[in-house]
């Protein structure tokens, strides 16, 4: 039983794609994280991706890039991340954590687990860390009743599609191409093959990210999957609380209306 | 089998390395996972794990395949000039408390270092995986060189990623890159320096993995990385055993080698690995001095983090954060390190120290006025370690270092050092 699997029914029940918006703990500043992951909640979220911000991440294009080292010099720590989910969890939000995996890894797996669950944290998504290096976040992941958010890609061959979605829980987060965050004019066909491929293994709801910057997109890939994350389209508009609903009501208004499958 | 009067022959006759004997797997090979210990393995996202498994398929394949290290062979041979030369460096000895000093001369492989052995291979293998495009990542511009002349060679796309400072105090290596038909890439992000341009190329790969190889220059990252770059640089070690064995009839008291990532260390490292009676000693950047925290001393002052693929040794802060390295030799100026070094500390079969700016550049000096010899400003921190424990050892030493590379690309640093451009 997955955390986050209330949250998909219901959306699957309303006939449409959950959003989920991403955002680093401590950019701007941890308050104004705190803040604008709420108003995306309030606009239509359903759930949020908190990001911590990191030294090197590699999955990560210029605009997170840029978001994660400004939060760093403005003097992040871990910590923070705990008070921001909370925060998000108190507003009545759906938080899961998107972490690269050396942070948890250094505070401690385990620790790091029942500190998330306690601040109201139902997740994880770790894009450096796969099942099969994993057996200490699987462990805690159970101990603590958190949610397993693995990734796939358009390269994942069957073997790893099975691999990956038997160790993931709540939902599979499917990169929609080959590459590092960032907003794009295409979601690129990929995504909508990769997802096909990875329903002959699982059950599971599939979102797909990277790339989504508008309502119509959204649209596009809630005809297909059955969640939709945006990331850099919300931090590139970070300085803008007004931007940041606004965009939040235009991409919610898209996962309501599913393009037709093509 | 000689014995001289102190008694410490340890081992048999001078042995011809036997081709090809460097790629057969053995008791120091990684799980099949690509773990030294607890340390290595792969921490990277999913999109690339395709293409790690293929490289380790299509490298598990070569390496036991004769056509191949025949091939490979014939390239380190008539192209590289190997075998490298071993020379004694007795004026530089004296320096040294009289212990004997010989040095592997990587500086004399055909682009400069030690880094040719490792990319004539990989790009064997990229052709054998069909691919036309080879990124890579440098630091001192080294391996970039390497790199743009192996794609040259075999007809390859090549595209370098460099950190801003270092294409600034490497600049001779961005002209010879560009001049080999290489496209370089300053990195503009983090500290730019060598993390840096991993990352970026890292970022590119992720990106362009169906038709590129990243051709990683050192023996970090994932499985099978590690192993494999160890592998190719084997013959450093193979080769400078035999030669020692021949001039000096006997095994060395330790072997030295400078640590960035840990290439030419494991490669040097790998030919002793199993005289235990040999030390293997790894110098790491020190840079201002361990005390000020501006140095890259990852094996002596780091702890396990991840960083780039692999578990390992790593300058971190309490929240996982990588910290910025310091060291002035860009070759060497990197917070991580392989795992296979972080399993060769932990057990102690290896032992890592660190040797500041000042050390090296007076190893550099002193090597270039002793011996006529100019090496990189990264070998001269294993020079300044060997003469450090070339005092330890006494007059009775024997000690082999890794000249990895020539200093022809340091003139710059060099000169603003010692103030040589003062008129
Ligand atoms: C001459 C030379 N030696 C050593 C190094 C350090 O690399 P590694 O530790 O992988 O041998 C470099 C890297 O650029 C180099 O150019």
């Amino acid at each position: 039983m997955g955390r986050l699997d209330p949250v998909f029914a219901h959306t699957r029940e309303q006939g449409r794609a959950a959003l989920i918006g991403y955002l680093p703990a401590g950019y701007p500043t941890v308050d104004g994280s705190a803040e604008l992951l709420t108003t995306m909640i309030d606009s239509g979220c359903d759930i949020v991706e908190v990001g911590v911000p990191y030294s090197d991440p590699v999955m990560d294009g210029p605009t997170i890039q840029a978001a994660a080292d400004r939060a760093l010099r403005g003097g992040f720590r871990l910590r923070d991340l705990f008070t921001v989910v909370e925060r998000v969890a108190a507003a009545g939000g759906h938080a899961v954590v998107m972490t690269y995996w050396n942070p948890v890894h250094r505070y401690g797996v385990d620790r790091f687990a029942r500190d998330l669950a306690a601040a109201g944290g139902l997740g994880l998504i770790t894009p450096d860390l796969i099942p099969d290096q994993g057996a200490d976040w699987l462990a805690a992941a159970e101990e603590h009743d958190l949610d397993r958010i693995f990734l796939v890609a358009p390269s994942s061959s069957p073997e790893r599609l099975a691999l990956t979605t038997a160790a993931t829980t709540g939902f599979l987060y499917a990169t929609a191409v080959m590459g590092v965050t960032g907003a794009r004019d295409q979601v690129g066909s990929s995504a909508e093959g990769l997802v096909a491929r990875a329903r002959e293994h699982t059950d599971l709801p599939i979102a797909v990210g990277l790339g989504v910057r508008s309502g119509e997109q959204a649209a596009e890939v809630a005809g297909f999957a059955d969640g939709v994350v945006v990331g850099s389209a919300f931090v590139s508009r970070a300085e803008d609380v007004t931007a940041v609903r606004a965009l939040a009501e235009e991409l919610a208004e898209g996962v309501r209306a599913p393009a037709p499958a093509r | 089998m000689t014995s001289p009067e102190d008694g410490r022959v340890r081992s048999a006759e001078p042995t011809e390395v036997e081709p090809g004997s460097e790629h057969e797997p053995d008791r120091h090979d990684p799980d099949a996972r690509g773990h030294f210990g607890p340390y290595g393995g792969r921490f990277l996202p999913e999109a690339l794990i395709g293409a790690m498994d293929e490289l380790a398929t299509v490298y598990e394949k070569a390496r036991l395949d004769p056509d191949f290290v025949d091939e490979l062979n014939r390239l380190l041979r008539d192209y590289a000039g190997r075998p490298s030369l071993l020379t004694e460096a007795p004026r530089f000895a004296e320096h040294a408390g009289g212990a004997r000093i010989f040095l592997k001369r990587e500086d004399l492989n055909h682009t400069g270092s030690h880094k040719i052995n490792n990319v004539l291979g990989q790009a064997l293998l990229t052709k054998r995986m069909g691919k036309k495009r080879v990124i890579a990542e440098t630091g001192a511009g080294q391996h970039g060189v390497a790199t743009a002349t192996a794609c040259a060679l075999m007809g390859l796309e090549c595209v370098v990623y460099m950190g801003e400072v270092d294409t600034e105090r490497q600049k001779l290596n961005v002209a010879r890159m560009r001049l080999l038909g290489a496209e370089v890439i300053p990195v503009r992000t983090g500290s730019r320096t060598l993390k840096d341009a991993i990352n970026e190329a890292l970022r590119d790969w992720v990106t362009n993995v169906e038709t590129t190889h990243y051709l990683l220059g050192t023996a970090a990252g994932g499985h099978p990385f590690p192993m494999m770059v160890r592998n190719f640089h084997k013959v450093i070690g193979q080769e400078a055993r035999a030669q020692v064995l021949e001039k000096a009839g006997r095994l060395p008291d330790a072997v030295t080698a400078c640590v960035g990532g840990g290439s030419n260390a494991i490669g040097m490292f790998h030919g002793f690995i199993n005289d235990p009676g040999v030390r293997l000693v790894g110098y790491e950047p020190g840079g201002h001095g361990i005390e000020s925290g501006e140095h890259g001393a990852t094996l002596s002052e780091g702890t396990p983090g991840m960083l780039h693929g692999a578990l390992s040794y790593l300058l971190q802060d309490e929240d996982g954060q990588t910290v910025e390295a310091y060291s002035i030799s860009a070759g060497l100026d990197y917070p991580g390190v392989g795992p296979e070094h972080a399993w060769l500390k932990d057990t102690g079969r290896a032992e890592y120290h660190s040797v500041t700016d000042a050390e090296a550049m007076e190893a550099f000096q002193l090597l270039s006025r002793t011996e006529g010899i100019i090496p990189a400003i990264e070998s001269s921190h294993a020079l300044a370690g060997t003469l450090r424990l070339g005092r330890e050892l006494g007059p009775d030493g024997l000690i082999v270092v890794c000249l990895s590379g020539r200093g022809d690309k340091d003139m710059d640093t060099a000169a603003t050092y010692f103030g040589f451009m003062e008129s």
